[in-house]
């Protein structure tokens, strides 16, 4: 094994620092990052996307289906689907998404 | 607040001071608003008395921490159920089988401790979720894959323990018998590593699954005798190339030598990746897709025979049956292997016809993975999983989340047409229609698993009647010799009913070694059906 084999690391991913460091009112990256980690994967671009699909189907072009086209969110519908979930969409618990954390992605979705 | 049952609201407030103690006020949850968050977001008892709720939940960041709460909770005999990423939606999500219980949160901890591309193993914290490991492993172009479930948001931990599987090679998507090596917090707050990992200043924790003694990394999956705070995994060492391609039968009794064929090349390791079995003549009917009118009435048409069925798929060049071959190695190896299928298919079945898909190789771009539909098979982590259920052309009224019933069947054509002849016979009787319906999956190399999954409603009626249904369904499969490998809290203590050799031989067994390690019972009561000595009779 070399040593340029090994990779040992304390943060999973460089923006991000170890939430054992986090207080409860840090801000782990910012709103923009925050909805990439967390919200892409279903509310991203390409067909594969099962959030934007069914938008897509719900709204039927009257607004974009991808949430961060979106001009007409508020941070408070944003904050409210994050903690209570849609659908089949489940809520996220606080050591997903801190507070300040869903202040930032809030921040980010509704100024668009 | 409430405390959680047979547990004062002194004694509560005592353990949740010292639970603050441990961890940081910050990191203790009590408010109604903060435990709703912990609720199984599919739950199958929505809005019902049965619905489990939690009483708190604790996130730790260190092992130390998980100790000392372990320590706390023993001491005041409070409830205690470990989540990893609480993820694994239709299999019970955050929520604890024993209502009321503390959920200890783990995803805070989620460490990358090691990658070692030479080796291809890893090392990793219970709040890893596939999407980080990708993400790190992708930032760093390190030489080696995951394999993922369904939905990649759930903990490499978590999903192994709860032996949930992939969708790449053999060794890799079986993902609890792909570990090496455990860290095991025990319900009294001692702590255990397995493997070689018993040994201090260990070299070889990751590479070496057995060290010396017994074995006992399987009381710690599907069960509740720890607290699993490190795990390692094998990895795939990145292939040069991927090759697919897909054998197309016309007969319905051409599945036997089809499948006789796919097991000879299972068993000697030239197809070892996961399939599934296709049927373009029946999808419209198993995947509730609409089909072309013609084919859906055909398909409804009430004693529809065989001969039927194959003349409309000759003449509209369906096929009866399908699988895909998936193969994963240098390009000659893998062109060599796909040959190879070709020649022992259309040695057992002379009319198969064969379609050879596009050659991947690797790494590919940034753009070429996010566009890649058929990502679990790269190893690519996403949520397209949840699809089912969505709203969609095919279900115009999204539903309130899915659960699944997925027993475990012989991998061969008998079983298969028994199968279906037994499920569509109940389903008719019943006046069922599952939300989603598959014909069978290879996850493992010498089994077919069926997933049939139900959709949760915000009516407790249909509810009710959808419990009803797969409570039958477990008996049924039983009877017939099939059991389910996994499922959600509200059937756990039903499919352990039916492992039932020697009266119950196995469970009493497993009793054994909770009432041994878990005195108190405080850990995960009632997991997959373990109920600790206080609460066996309720439980059961």
């Amino acid at each position: 094994m070399t040593t340029a084999s090994v990779i040992r690391v304390v943060i999973v991913m460089g923006v991000f620092i170890a939430s054992s460091a986090l207080a409860d009112d840090t801000v782990a990256g910012s709103g923009e990052q925050i909805y990439q980690r967390w919200c892409t994967a279903c509310h991203g671009a390409g067909a594969d996307k099962p959030g934007t699909g069914a938008l897509e189907f719900k709204y039927k072009g009257a607004v974009p289906a991808e949430l961060e086209k979106r001009v007409d969110l508020s941070a408070d519908l944003v904050k409210y689907f994050v903690r209570h979930g849609v659908s089949i969409m489940p809520p996220f618990r606080k050591t997903e998404i801190t507070d300040a954390e869903l202040d930032a992605l809030a921040r980010y979705l509704s100024k668009k | 607040m409430r405390a959680p049952p047979n547990v004062t609201t002194k004694v509560f407030n005592e353990a949740l001071r010292s639970f603050e103690a441990a961890v940081g006020k910050s990191w203790v949850f009590t408010s109604e608003e903060d435990t709703a968050l912990y609720k199984d977001a599919y739950s199958p008892f929505f809005g019902e008395p049965e619905e489990r709720w939690v009483s708190a939940a604790v996130a730790p960041a260190t092992v130390d921490e998980v100790r000392q709460v372990m320590r706390i909770a023993n001491q005041h005999r409070i409830p205690i159920y470990p989540i990893s990423t609480g993820r694994n939606l239709g299999y019970g999500g955050s929520a604890p089988v024993y209502s009321g219980s503390v959920v200890l949160d783990l995803k805070r901890m989620n460490r990358i401790l090691e990658v070692n591309e030479t080796n291809a193993t890893c090392l990793v914290e219970p709040g890893v979720s596939y999407f980080d490991l990708y993400r790190y492993i992708r930032e760093h172009k390190l030489k080696v894959w995951i394999d993922c479930p369904d939905p990649g948001w759930g903990s490499l931990i978590g999903n192994a323990l709860d032996r949930g599987n992939g969708y790449t090679m053999a060794p890799y998507r079986d993902h609890f018998g792909s570990h090496c090596g455990m860290e095991v917090v025990l319900a009294d707050g001692d702590l255990v590593r397995t493997g070689m990992g018993a040994l201090p200043g260990a070299k070889t924790w990751q590479q070496s699954m057995y060290g010396f003694g017994p074995s006992v990394d399987g009381i710690f999956s599907q069960a509740n005798s720890g607290v699993v705070t490190k795990m390692g995994f094998w990895l795939m060492a990145e292939p040069e190339a991927y090759l697919s391609g897909t054998v197309a039968v016309a007969k319905r009794d051409d599945l036997e030598p089809l499948l006789k064929t796919l097991c000879e090349l299972v068993a000697n390791n030239t197809m070892i990746a996961t399939t599934r079995l296709g049927s373009p003549l029946q999808l419209g009917r198993m995947f509730g897709l609409p089909p072309e009118p013609e084919h859906a009435a055909l398909l409804d048409k009430p004693g529809v025979t065989v001969a039927e069925l194959e003349a409309y798929g000759r003449a509209n060049d369906l096929a009866y049956w399908t699988i895909d071959l998936k193969f994963y190695g240098g390009v000659e190896v893998v062109e060599a292997q796909w040959a190879y299928s070709q020649r022992r298919f259309a040695a057992a079945i002379p009319s198969a016809k064969f379609t050879r898909h596009d050659l991947l190789r690797f790494p590919l771009t940034d753009d070429q993975a996010e566009q890649n539909f058929d990502k679990a098979s790269l190893g690519i982590p996403s949520l397209q999983a949840f699809f089912v259920g969505a709203r969609s052309p095919a279900h115009p009224h999204a539903s309130r989340g899915h659960f699944w019933f997925s027993p475990i069947i012989p991998l061969s054509a008998s079983a298969v047409f028994e199968a279906q002849a037994v499920f569509d016979a109940a389903f008719r009787e019943w006046g069922v229609r599952p939300l989603y319906r598959t014909l069978p999956q290879l996850y493992q190399p010498r089994v077919f698993y069926l997933l049939f999954g139900f959709a949760i409603s915000e009516d407790p009626a249909v509810n009710r009647k959808t419990r009803e249904t797969i409570r039958k369904m477990i008996k049924l499969a039983a009877e017939h010799g099939w059991a389910e490998y996994r499922t959600a809290p509200a059937f756990m203590d039903d499919i352990m009913a039916v492992y039932s050799y020697n009266d119950h031989a196995l469970l009493r067994l497993h009793e054994r070694i909770k009432d041994a390690l878990d005195p108190h019972g405080i850990l995960s009561a009632g997991r997959y059906g373990i109920w600790p000595k206080h609460l066996r009779k309720q439980g059961q």
